[in-house]
């Protein structure tokens, strides 16, 4: 049966063509398309990879800027804290140098005053001495002849000066 | 479901057209059959194998259409060579559709061994076969179909050559999926990541000649028509092509396995080599299964599609309302059949191109330890 048999001349020019056919394309379409392709693929892949990296690196990124962000507020409870208790010791210190100070003030105030009285005493005696030799003398000069009165004159003057 | 009416509206008119085309054959055929009734009868009966016969074996014109009694056909150029008077070179016009002879050449009868071929005639009257390079239909449609590879193919390498990054436009965004699937799920997948790149070309090469001249089989008019595919003589040399490089890229383990074949009892090789002779028939069963494969899909494919056609006219020959009311059946039928046979040329040009790329893969394997395999 011809349906079976292949024809000489269609088996010449097949092979022909066919060899012409695989190898034209195998240098101008398939290199390039191939080619293309895998390049195209290729840069994808790396594409897609770079992408996962960013990806990793903004969650890491996120995640350093919670804790930068909690360690921020933790520093800044801390200073608040230390602040309030910097104030706290120099309101107390304040006060206790204001004590003291006033202590020390009242102190020699209070030795001040002890001093000029006793210093006011000492003059009061020695104007009372003064006085006393006027008030002898004027009687000295009265009473000079009557020395009984004179006596007893003396005595009652030395009574009445007692030191109050 | 609103959006589905256009389309069935769509369909519907298709089906009009092709039936208005259907019986407007019917009817020429039968005013054909009225007017030459007179003169032979019996020679213009319609013969339904015979145009089958016709449409799917090879030609040397490319017939386009026949009105009337005048045919409407591409003369293709006739090239032989006779050991007795060399090279001729003419134009298959010369034959006048097989009816003349022309400087001692005809074309041979219905009755001769070489029938619808071209044939020298000796002095005595008997016929013999000259070398005959005719570019014949088949060859005609071969170099269409390479043209138009060359032409999508150099076309879409141009793009990709302007840059990889830039986005499939047109064709290319149709054919890069199939070269895709190809590279990866077919020669990838069979033949492994080390060495499929070098095998790559020739079953890219494989896939897209056998699909463009399946689908080319599928139109029936110039440039498309021919049964190239379903023609013996490009299947085998397709199968060749395969066979050449299992045999030249077989490794040592392939060539071993045929000779003595691991895992066998002794008793089959030794004093009748029996596994050997099964091993070298499948060597050689193989491209002949790819060759027998494609020829005989494409092939039933046509004569199942011409025959639904061939029922139109056959019961338009009894009457022609009964040609009318089989026509609605045949051409329902055909378009299934056409349909079908666009599926049938995806699948055989996937078939041929996976099990190349199995048998090559297969050739290439190298057994490294046989425990645990199984065969």
């Amino acid at each position: 049966m011809g349906l079976v048999m292949p024809d000489f001349g269609l088996l010449f020019w097949m092979v022909l063509s066919f060899s012409l056919l695989m190898w034209l394309l195998g240098k101008f379409a398939w290199k390039p398309i191939l080619t293309a392709l895998s390049a195209r693929e290729d840069s994808i892949e790396k594409a897609l990879k770079s992408a996962e990296l960013a990806k990793n690196e903004m969650v890491k990124l996120q995640a350093g800027n919670e804790k930068l962000l909690k360690e921020a507020i933790m520093e800044r409870e801390r200073i608040v804290k230390e602040a309030r208790e910097l104030k706290d010791s120099i309101v107390r210190d304040a006060k206790n140098v204001a004590v003291t100070e006033a202590n020390k003030v009242m102190e020699e105030a209070k030795s001040a005053i002890a001093r000029e009285r006793t210093e006011a005493v000492n003059e009061m005696k020695s104007v009372i001495s003064s006085f006393s030799i006027d008030i002898a003398e004027k009687i000295l000069k009265e009473h000079l002849s009557d020395s009984k009165k004179q006596k007893d004159l003396v005595a009652n003057y030395l009574e009445n000066i007692k030191l109050n | 479901m609103s959006h589905k009416k256009p389309e069935m509206l769509k369909a519907f008119r298709i089906f009009i057209i092709l039936y208005a085309l259907g019986t407007s054959s019917i009817l020429a055929a039968k005013a054909q059959e009225h007017k030459i009734a007179g003169a032979e009868p019996a020679s213009e009966k319609f013969n339904a194998s015979k145009l089958i016969m016709e449409h799917i074996a090879d030609s040397y014109e490319w017939h386009i259409a026949k009105f009337g009694d005048t045919h409407v056909s591409l003369p293709l150029p006739v090239i032989l060579y006779s050991s007795h008077t060399g090279f001729h070179f003419f134009i298959s016009n010369k034959f006048h559709h097989g009816t003349e002879s022309y400087s001692g050449f005809r074309i041979a009868g219905e009755e001769s061994k070489y029938k619808g071929k071209v044939v020298e005639v000796a002095a005595d009257g008997t016929e013999m076969r000259p070398y005959d390079f005719s570019i014949t239909k088949n060859v005609m449609s071969l170099f269409f179909s390479i043209f138009f590879l060359f032409l999508i193919f150099f076309s879409i390498a141009k793009r990709y050559k302007e840059g990889f990054d830039r986005a499939p436009k047109g064709i290319q965004s149709w054919l890069e999926p199939i070269v895709i699937f190809v590279r990866d799920d077919v020669v990838k997948a069979s033949i492994g990541e080390e060495k499929y790149r070098k095998y790559l070309p020739y079953l890219l090469t494989v896939f897209f000649f056998i699909l463009i001249n399946n689908v080319m089989g599928l139109i029936p008019i110039l440039p498309g028509g021919a049964n190239l595919t379903g023609n013996i003589a490009v299947t085998m040399i397709l199968a060749l092509f395969t066979f050449a490089i299992i045999s030249f890229s077989g490794s040592k383990d392939y060539y071993m396995h045929i000779v003595n074949a691991p895992g066998i009892p002794w008793w089959l090789k030794l004093p009748i080599p029996l596994m050997p002779i099964v091993e070298i028939m499948g060597v050689f069963t193989k491209p002949f299964v790819l060759m027998v494969r494609l020829f005989a899909n494409i092939t039933a494919g046509h004569i199942i599609a011409l025959g639904f056609y061939s029922l139109i006219f056959i019961f338009g020959e009894k009457s022609v309302y009964a040609g009318l009311g089989v026509s609605i059946v045949s051409i329902l039928f055909t378009i299934f059949m056409g349909l079908l046979e666009l599926l049938v040329a995806f699948i055989q040009a996937y078939v041929f191109t996976l099990l190349s790329a199995l048998y090559i893969g297969m050739a290439l394997e190298q057994h490294h330890e046989h425990a645990g395999e199984s065969h």
